[in-house]
């Protein structure tokens, strides 16, 4: 398969997901783009792909941006280019269509809104925590890191933490052994 | 609300400002930038904004300053605050990329990145926690519901039940979904969104 084919299959998969992504661009990583990348092309191991998320997570900017350094190691700078774009624009043009109707309403006040956003809200959070499973089991930490990950849940959860120490806190953590 | 003094450039400005400094996640910069520093936004603007970011497609971060673009400088101000959000991150992020590629074979670097993955997938749990938690407070029955006499009074008793259940079978049916079965993005949201609009719609309406 050629670099470009390759680039094109990715964006399109991304924008088509882009659309979808209630919760915010994480529920895309997993299971959907992991399944693309790592089961079905092989374009990285599990191993990689929760690398990049991770070190996506840690940078500033959406976590979504882990998608850049996969088109980055598709295709070089294009890819990176390519891959955001498709990743962030579609879904933000969507929100552009709608924003002309949420500034002049205020949004999710009348009946058919207040019903989508009563409709969306369990669903965002249902499906951030099944995409944060299933990363998990790709991270493949066992059920160490299962305790990792619910302790740092917790500590989010409950303190206004910056999350980088919670990253931090999780490489020394790996970097020791206890992971 | 609209301020003519809030451009596109500014946007670009201000939203590159928050994107560079928001290692770990760009939210509370955000809010320290948007609400305390330029006072574009109230508190409240803030939070009810956000609370649509989050529900709608895509990051919610990159939703918020699309949002806020817009509402000050149009379709150009949407994009610029956009553009200002995403261009130094895709930099640090390819930094970050070329680095891991460089250190990507040593054992003590790779076993760091293994801890910080499942710290990451935790974020992501907190994220999920903090808006179910939202969600179940927001439909929690109500004192005032228990005011309302008779047979009125526990109709709209009955009927928020019934939400807050059906809220929480959604929340379930879709980690399931994505968590458990896999089934994958479209089939989870083509299936449970328009069965959670209808039940909101049509059978438990708010009342």
């Amino acid at each position: 398969m050629s670099e470009d084919v390759k680039l094109g299959g990715l964006a399109w998969h991304l924008a088509v997901l882009s659309l979808t992504a209630i919760g915010g661009g994480v529920v895309l990583v997993a299971p959907d783009v992991h399944h693309y990348v790592s089961v079905q092309n092989h374009w990285l191991t599990d191993e990689q792909f929760a690398a990049m998320y991770a070190l996506a997570q840690a940078a500033p900017g959406p976590n979504l941006l882990f998608v850049t350094l996969i088109g980055w190691m598709i295709k070089g700078w294009l890819g990176a280019v390519v891959v955001t774009l498709a990743a962030i624009v579609p879904s933000s043009c969507l929100v552009l269509a709608l924003g002309t109707v949420i500034n002049r309403h205020g949004g999710g006040e009348g009946r058919w809104a207040g019903a989508l956003r009563d409709a969306l809200a369990p669903l965002a959070a249902g499906m951030l925590a099944g995409a944060a499973w299933t990363f998990l089991s790709v991270a493949g930490a066992g059920w160490r890191g299962i305790v990792l990950a619910l302790a740092a849940a917790a500590a989010a959860y409950a303190t206004k933490l910056n999350p980088l120490w919670l990253i931090a806190l999780g490489a020394l953590a790996g970097a020791v052994g206890l992971v | 609300m609209q301020d003519a003094r809030v451009g596109s450039w500014a946007l670009f400005k201000v939203f590159s400002h928050m994107a560079i400094q928001g290692f770990g996640g760009v939210l509370p910069f955000a809010y320290r930038h948007l609400v305390e520093r330029t006072q574009w936004l109230t508190a409240a603007e803030f939070g009810h904004l956000l609370g649509i970011a989050q529900l709608l497609p895509g990051p919610t971060i990159c939703n918020l300053s699309v949002m806020v673009g817009q509402r000050y400088a149009g379709v150009a101000g949407g994009f610029s605050a956009l553009a200002g959000l995403l261009l130094g991150p895709f930099f640090i992020v390819i930094a970050l990329g070329a680095a891991y590629q460089e250190l990507a074979h040593h054992p003590l670097f790779v076993n760091a990145m293994r801890g910080m993955a499942a710290a990451a997938s935790g974020l992501i749990l907190a994220t999920a926690l903090k808006l179910a938690v939202g969600m179940l407070r927001s439909t929690a029955p109500k004192p005032a519901a228990d005011g309302v006499a008779g047979k009125a009074g526990l109709d709209v008793a009955r009927t928020l039940r019934w939400r807050r259940l059906t809220q929480v079978a959604l929340l379930v049916a879709a980690f399931i979904g994505l968590g458990v079965a896999k089934v994958g993005l479209i089939t989870v949201v083509a299936t449970l969104v328009p069965i959670g609009f209808l039940l909101f719609a049509f059978v438990w309406r708010k009342q």
